[in-house]
């Protein structure tokens, strides 16, 4: 895993990714602030239908799963497949840009169709419209194809890696996962059954794609940002098997007190608590590998986003397999408590482990050096502290609608009660969105300006 | 298909096939399959079928708005019932109105008193359920007892104004629900339609709380 397969690795891809997941990623939250002003009374443009903060929602969460996670792990695949398997990519001159370009058109697609045509989906996190369903799904097996490859290939020589285990399952999960999801409850089965498929989908989009591939990379990034090897193989076992049995058996937790039989709901709910083991397996392996370095956080940026996202993760499990129980399902389902663990978890974590791994592969793929240390500074705290707030206020807003609601109190008092939480999360959003504006800042500085990198062994 | 070296779990054939393909069919069998299994003997309600059961509200959007109702709908009755609820659907996937509402009260959290009877799942299933829309968030309230307690004039002003009609929402304006001298359109009534059916099948008088 260390520098000798750079010449299997095509860097273009790598760049190509990066560029994408940043420039989507500012979109995205800027679509998500634009949003949060309507909670505030702050619309500025309310005669437009294409900024309707409902058709903003939409395009804010697939557009932060599809653009910017996606086009993320994308980047880092091209980067760590290679590296891991010794092998070249499936093929990179037809399949890689069939890939490239098609997730832009799909994307961009996306927010075309829901912003100005009205063409939602009315399936949540699969707002994508039905027209786009099938490409996406095709798209899919192609992205597999893509990595898997490679990773079938070094299976020959020799056992595989712990990430390369997560990686196969990802890319295989995510095929059905989407064509689950997107087709089964739009078109054959509806109502409550509907329900409990979607929420499949909706926990498996997270669960069975985004964490295995999250997990994988990292499981490859953790021990070469460190340079040395992962702390426990035998743990990475079992939180791949943790992962693999009890992940895909919670999706009915999204509709708990839901018409769904009760069956379903428990064995949800118990799963997901026993799935916060798996995930302490994980969090346990990477920060003790980190054990002895952990001065690195200080020096190294890349190190720093990564373990911060890594303690952000145990946060939000832990919050997990606490919410998740019926009991407290009675106060906090359909408050704002949900959206303060959905961003702690799909930015705080996984949207950190990305901006971690930019910031190791931005440098090496362009030859340069990072431009300005301050500028990541400021990107780094605002936007940790900005979410650690905006975190904690969803999560005090969400009691405080959650026991209003049960005590009766008129609902649009319960609303009026919020304003102040919805107020500060919009001032936590504008200092993410200018952390987000300092890291993009600093990635064109370092291509415009940066000094040339000096060469360590074969980098560069 | 792999006849790599090293313990069997490492192997690439082993984690494609039972770990890929074999959990997620189990698990999906649990999660999802599994509650489809235990509903599939309840009849599931064609549009047809819904619109034997046309809410009294929807007679009084005919006669309030007669030139628009007939441009959009025709004439009223079960046909035009169906063509209202479809657009009422359309646009209330489209405005994204389910990511604010949700569609169902729960039996905890003292729902019951707030908005009435509490959901049962025979009456999702239905085409207007397809996909479903029970939703996970309530920005607003929930929407599955709307039917009746608000008159279609309230609706269509909320529509319009939000803030009118009820003091410091936070429900964003559908301008677009209107045409330009101010009737409303297909979006509009369509919606309007849908509201006032939602729960109108629950025969129950259990009081609800006004909701300002």
């Amino acid at each position: 895993m260390s520098n000798q397969n750079t010449g299997i690795v095509n860097y273009t891809f790598v760049k190509f990714h990066i560029i994408f997941a940043m420039v989507y990623l500012v979109i995205v939250m800027l679509l998500g602030l634009i949003y949060s002003l309507q909670l505030v009374h702050l619309n500025f443009l309310p005669e437009f239908s294409w900024l309707s903060p409902g058709r903003l929602r939409m395009v804010h969460t697939n557009g932060a799963v599809y653009g910017f996670i996606t086009n993320g792990f994308l980047a880092g695949m091209y980067w760590a497949v290679p590296r891991l398997t010794g092998y070249r990519v499936f093929n990179e001159k037809y399949v890689g840009w069939f890939l490239a370009i098609a997730l832009q058109v799909a994307v961009l697609g996306t927010v075309v169709m829901i912003l100005f045509m009205g063409l939602a989906q009315g399936v949540e996190w699969g707002e994508t419209p039905q027209i786009l369903d099938p490409i996406i799904t095709a798209w899919l097996v192609v992205m597999c194809i893509q990595f898997i490859v490679p990773i079938y290939k070094t299976g020959k020589d020799r056992p595989l890696y712990a990430a390369n285990w997560y990686l196969i399952i990802g890319l295989v999960w995510v095929i059905m996962v989407y064509f689950m999801g997107n087709f089964i409850p739009q078109y054959f089965v509806p109502g409550v059954a509907g329900a409990a498929v979607t929420g499949t989908w909706i926990h498996d989009a997270v669960g069975l794609y985004v964490t295995p591939i999250g997990w994988g990379l990292m499981y490859y990034f953790v021990p070469v940002l460190l340079k040395k090897p992962i702390w426990s193989h035998a743990l990475s076992l079992l939180g791949f098997w943790g992962l693999a049995f009890f992940y895909p058996l919670q999706g009915v937790h999204h509709y708990l007190w839901s018409p769904i039989p009760m069956y379903a709901q428990y064995a949800a709910v118990i799963c997901t608590v026993v799935l916060e083991l798996a995930v302490i397996t994980v969090i346990v392996n990477f920060l003790m590998t980190l054990r002895g370095d952990a001065e690195q956080l200080k020096s190294n940026m890349a190190i720093r986003w990564v373990f911060i996202g890594t303690i952000n993760y145990a946060i939000t499990c832990l919050q997990c397999a606490f919410h998740v129980l019926l009991t407290t399902q009675k106060v906090i389902h359909f408050t704002d408590w949900v959206p303060g663990h959905a961003h702690l978890i799909m930015f705080g974590t996984f949207g950190f482990w990305l901006m971690g791994f930019f910031s190791y592969l931005w440098p090496k793929v362009f030859g340069k050096e990072s431009y300005s240390r301050k500028a990541e500074e400021i990107a780094f705290w605002t936007i940790a502290l900005g979410l650690a707030v905006m975190w904690g206020d969803l999560l005090a807003a969400g009691l405080v609608q959650g026991f209003e609601w049960w005590g009766l109190e008129l609902f649009m008092d319960t609303v009026r009660n919020l304003t102040p939480f919805w107020l500060i999360r919009t001032v936590t959003g504008v200092s993410i969105f200018v952390g987000a504006a300092c890291f993009v800042y600093n990635m064109v500085m370092t291509i415009v300006k940066g000094n040339d990198l000096q060469t360590e062994g074969g980098a560069a | 298909m792999s006849n790599g070296k090293g313990p069997i779990h490492e192997r690439f054939a082993l984690i494609f096939l039972f770990v890929g393909l074999g959990l997620f069919a189990f698990g999906t069998f649990w999660q999802a399959v599994s509650p489809w299994l235990s509903m599939r003997n309840i009849p599931y309600q064609k549009m047809e079928d819904i619109a034997k059961n046309i809410p009294p509200e929807f007679f009084e959007l005919a006669e309030d708005y007669p030139e628009a109702f007939e441009k959009h709908f025709g004439e009223v009755g079960e046909e035009a019932f169906i063509k209202a609820l479809t657009a009422g659907k359309k646009a209330y996937i489209a405005e994204a109105c389910w990511h604010c509402h949700s569609q169902y009260v729960r039996p905890v959290s003292r729902e019951e008193e707030r908005y009435g009877k509490v959901s049962y799942p025979s009456e999702y299933q239905n085409a207007m359920h397809l996909p479903q829309l029970l939703g996970t968030r309530r920005v607003g309230v929930d929407l599955s007892r709307e039917g009746g307690v608000h008159s279609n004039d309230w609706h269509l002003a909320h529509f319009e104004d939000a803030q009118g009609v009820t003091d410091d929402t936070v429900m964003p304006n559908y301008p677009w629900f209107f045409d330009e001298d101010g009737e409303p359109n297909e979006k509009g009534l369509g919606v309007t339609a849908y509201m006032q059916w939602l729960g109108s099948w629950v025969e129950d008088d259990t009081y609800q709380l006004p909701s300002n």
